[in-house]
């Protein structure tokens, strides 16, 4: 399944009512299966307004999940829509955090933090692309595919920070699966009080979105993507290298989920934690689905999916319930969009 | 044994099988012959199961059958070999030999098919890999396979495509064994040398009819005429020019993609030309334009294209030569993607697009091109023939050798007048057309030189104006005529 064929699936005009079919479908879903574990839904929804919304810190916190997320989103629409599917995105956030994580170590008072800093989130961007490359590599000269390829490499990056945070990085005494000890506040993202999110983070992703609608729908660059994606064989013949151009895409969604991990380091965790990468990168891969493989929702899904996320924690102190129904629900969502999208591909 | 009785077969308004009736009889050798298109492919698939019949009758045994289903088929004992063996590559010998069989017992399947094996002269250890296996052999096991399932009619498409000649010879001592055990054995094919051999009786399709049917003793210069019909001699569209400097040549190429491959091609084309290539669906057209288009790699020899700045790498880029694919849409065009948006890819477009960037040269093609399409119209919304327009609006202006595979192909007469008027204008003096095309008529009246392609080799190669239809037509069923001005090789 080429994900970039579909894309004239759904603009036109007359596939908007089934687009409504997604969130109904899912709702029902997930409202039948609370209501067959003895739960409300009704009051479930509403803990997970207020736990997002409800406040300008919740929805600030809300925020600084979207950022990263969004990152990662964008990215995957390089890849996408040149049709290769890069489940690799979580570890290129896991090696991007360690790429930023080091620059800030090995530079520590060699340079100032507002040179140091831009440099470090820079450095996060440049390894997390180079992880992509490594599995662009792996296919285009191994014959690797890229998802197996990705999948292979998401365990090596998760090895690695692993063993940096239970090795040369462990904390002064004592090695802990906590991370390792806090960065200097010098090297934090500035969180204004009473926010939860840093602007400069907020900012970086707002960015990456719209240089990549820019560089998606108003590029030559967007274009040989696109038709790489939907016909390698014949955009040969038109003189492009579908090789070329599916690297140049691995590296562009490398480099956006290598900027997602630098901030988790800088703004959210500000040190290094086994799971530095809070799974964003299987998440953008749901956001990007559930969006149809085309940039104009993404920013809203990824916006929802944030919700969920941040609105679900208070779920287990408040109600009783697992934080992990905001999976569900998310998992329900994707579930469905690709039913509807399959049921009317099926139509047709 | 089989009795068919006027089946006709339509799909859309195209009627490929118009009211074919014939019998096939236990214990013979039956062959079917017929040009591409003939409906003989049709024929087979309905045999089979694997298309239904629009009308008509078959009766097996003297009952009328449905054969809705490949299993109804099965069960009445009708297989079929196909050209491209059905098998299962990873596996083994013996896997593949027990996957149809009724019951799972290894140690029996095994003695069974080391039996058939030996009975039949065939050597293939039951324990190795089938994808380590020639075409040949792989051939056999699917032979075998059938026969141990019963199969009481066998129906072979082409059977010695791409085999060695010692295979042919023992699968043909197979197939008369098998026929004089009482089977009946339909083979269909168009080389009339293996005809002649092994048939007992012989049915000739034409444009969907059974046009003759002889029994042995068989006249090959009737089956001919059968076969191709006598084309009208029509008033040729070009005259064979004076031929310029060279432009393509092809020192002992060899490849082994495509059904029949490429057998040690030597040739050059000059300016001037316009070369039609003949001969049946994969004789080896299809990888020779490839192989000229840089879209393959030869396996050996040599591609030059002398006085052309850069020779054709793979990915085309060399923009001197271009090449048009028969199945426009899944190689040439780029569904999902607008008339606007493949102009750009095609031309020199600026990093950043606007929504408006080359619509007014897309405007003008759309104009130029007779394109019915609008420059937003994607590619998989226009019609054949406004497909393969815009295809040829694609090819760059420097192209000096255009490489066009089935040109008409879905096209209709007028659409298709267009594209040959269209081609000779365009074409430079410095400049050369190589097309291939099942339609003989296309080829004479289009074309100043025919190569005729036969499993994988250049069998005739001459100027139209000086080759009767006839002498393309024996090549085309692999009798090379005695002098035919075959390239000094």
């Amino acid at each position: 399944m080429n994900p970039s064929s579909r894309e004239n699936d759904l603009p036109s005009r007359a596939a908007w009512p089934w687009l409504l079919f997604i969130p109904a479908l899912a709702t029902g879903l997930v409202c039948l299966l609370l209501l067959a574990l003895g739960m409300s839904p009704l009051a479930i929804g509403r803990a997970l307004g207020s736990g997002s919304l409800g406040s300008w810190l919740k929805f600030s916190h809300v925020l600084s999940v979207w950022s990263p997320l969004l990152l990662c989103s964008c990215g995957l629409l390089f890849t996408f829509r040149a049709g290769l599917w890069n489940i690799g995105i979580e570890g290129q956030v896991i090696v991007g955090a360690i790429g930023c994580t080091a620059m800030l170590r090995l530079w520590d008072g060699l340079l100032p933090p507002s040179v140091l800093l831009p440099l470090a989130l820079a450095a996060g961007g440049l390894a997390g692309g180079l992880w992509g490359i490594l599995a662009g590599e792996l296919r285009n000269r191994g014959g690797v595919n890229e998802i197996f390829g990705g999948l292979g490499l998401n365990f090596v990056a998760q090895g690695l920070i692993i063993w940096l945070i239970f090795g040369p990085w462990k904390r002064a005494g004592i090695a802990s699966m906590s991370g390792t000890d806090l960065l200097s506040p010098r090297f934090w993202l500035t969180t204004p009080p009473g926010w939860r999110v840093a602007p400069v983070a907020l900012a970086v992703a707002v960015l990456a979105l719209a240089v990549t609608i820019l560089l998606l729908d108003r590029t030559r660059f967007g274009l040989h993507l696109r038709a790489v994606g939907a016909n390698p064989g014949a955009a040969r013949l038109f003189g492009i290298r579908p090789d070329r151009v599916s690297m140049r895409a691995m590296l562009l969604a490398g480099m956006l989920a290598g900027l997602a991990g630098s901030l988790q380091v800088t703004a959210v965790y500000h040190r290094l934690i086994p799971a530095i990468s809070s799974g964003y990168g299987y998440l953008g891969l749901l956001v990007v689905m559930l969006a149809n493989y085309r940039s104009p929702a993404v920013p809203l899904i990824a916006l929802f999916f944030a919700c969920l996320v941040t609105g679900s924690i208070q779920l287990p102190i408040t109600l009783q319930i697992d934080s992990s129904l905001a999976g569900v629900i998310q998992g329900a969502f994707v579930l469905s969009a690709l039913l509807v999208h399959g049921l009317r591909r099926g139509k047709d | 044994m089989i009795e068919l009785a006027d089946i006709h077969k339509r799909f859309g308004r195209v009627e490929a099988l118009a009211g074919v009736s014939m019998r096939i009889r236990a214990g013979s050798v039956h062959g079917i012959v017929g040009e591409n298109g003939a409906g003989k492919s049709t024929l087979m698939k309905i045999l089979t199961g694997f298309i239904s019949r629009s009308s008509g009758t078959i009766r097996y045994n003297g009952r009328p059958v449905q054969l809705r289903t490949p299993r109804d088929a099965a069960r009445l004992g009708i297989g079929m070999l196909y050209q491209e063996p059905l098998d299962f590559p990873h596996l083994t010998v013996l896997d593949n030999f027990m996957i149809a069989a009724p019951e799972h017992d290894p140690g029996r399947l095994r003695q069974q098919l080391v039996r058939l094996a030996d009975r039949f002269g065939f050597d293939l250890a039951p324990d190795s890999a089938v994808e380590r296996l020639t075409v040949g052999e792989r051939q056999q096991l699917e032979l075998l396979r059938l026969i141990h399932r019963r199969c009481k009619v066998l129906i072979l498409d082409e059977p010695t495509t791409g085999i060695s000649q010692r295979q042919q010879e023992i699968l043909f001592a197979a197939l008369r064994a098998l026929r004089d055990e009482g089977r009946a054995i339909l083979l269909v094919s168009h080389k009339l040398a293996e005809v002649r051999s092994l048939c007992d009786r012989v049915t000739v399709l034409r444009g969907g009819r059974a046009v003759a049917d002889q029994e042995r003793p068989l006249d090959e210069d009737l089956l001919l005429r059968a076969m191709f019909g006598s084309l009208p001699r029509r008033q040729r569209a070009v005259r064979a020019r004076d031929r310029g400097r060279p432009i393509l040549a092809m020192d002992h190429v060899v490849s082994a993609e495509g059904r029949s491959g490429l057998h040690d091609v030597t040739l050059s084309i000059a300016e001037k030309e316009v070369v039609g290539l003949a001969g049946l669906d994969g004789s080896g057209q299809a990888v020779f334009l490839r192989i000229a288009g840089g879209l393959l790699r030869p396996d050996s020899g040599s591609v030059r294209f002398p006085g052309c700045e850069t020779t054709a790498g793979a990915g085309g880029g060399d923009r001197q030569t271009v090449f048009l694919p028969a199945d426009r849409l899944r190689e040439g065009l780029i569904a999902g993607l607008s008339i606007r948006e493949h102009l750009l890819l095609a031309g020199d477009a600026p990093f950043f697009l606007a929504p408006s960037t080359g619509r007014a040269r897309a405007e003008k093609t759309i104009a130029d091109y007779n394109i019915i399409g609008r420059p937003s119209t994607p590619a998989d919304g226009l019609s054949g023939g406004n497909q393969q327009r815009l295809l040829l609006s694609l090819v760059p202006e420097p192209a000096r050798l255009i490489l066009l595979e089935n040109p008409t192909r879905g096209l209709d007469v007028r659409s298709g007048a267009w594209m040959w008027r269209f081609l000779h204008q365009r074409m430079r003096d410095d400049g050369a057309i190589v097309f291939a095309s099942p339609d003989l008529e296309e080829i004479m009246t289009q074309a100043t030189r025919i190569m005729v392609f036969f499993n994988g080799r250049i069998i005739l190669d001459a100027p139209t104006d000086q080759t009767e239809i006839r002498t393309v037509s024996r090549a085309i069923t692999g009798r090379v005529p005695e002098d035919a001005g075959l390239p000094a090789a």
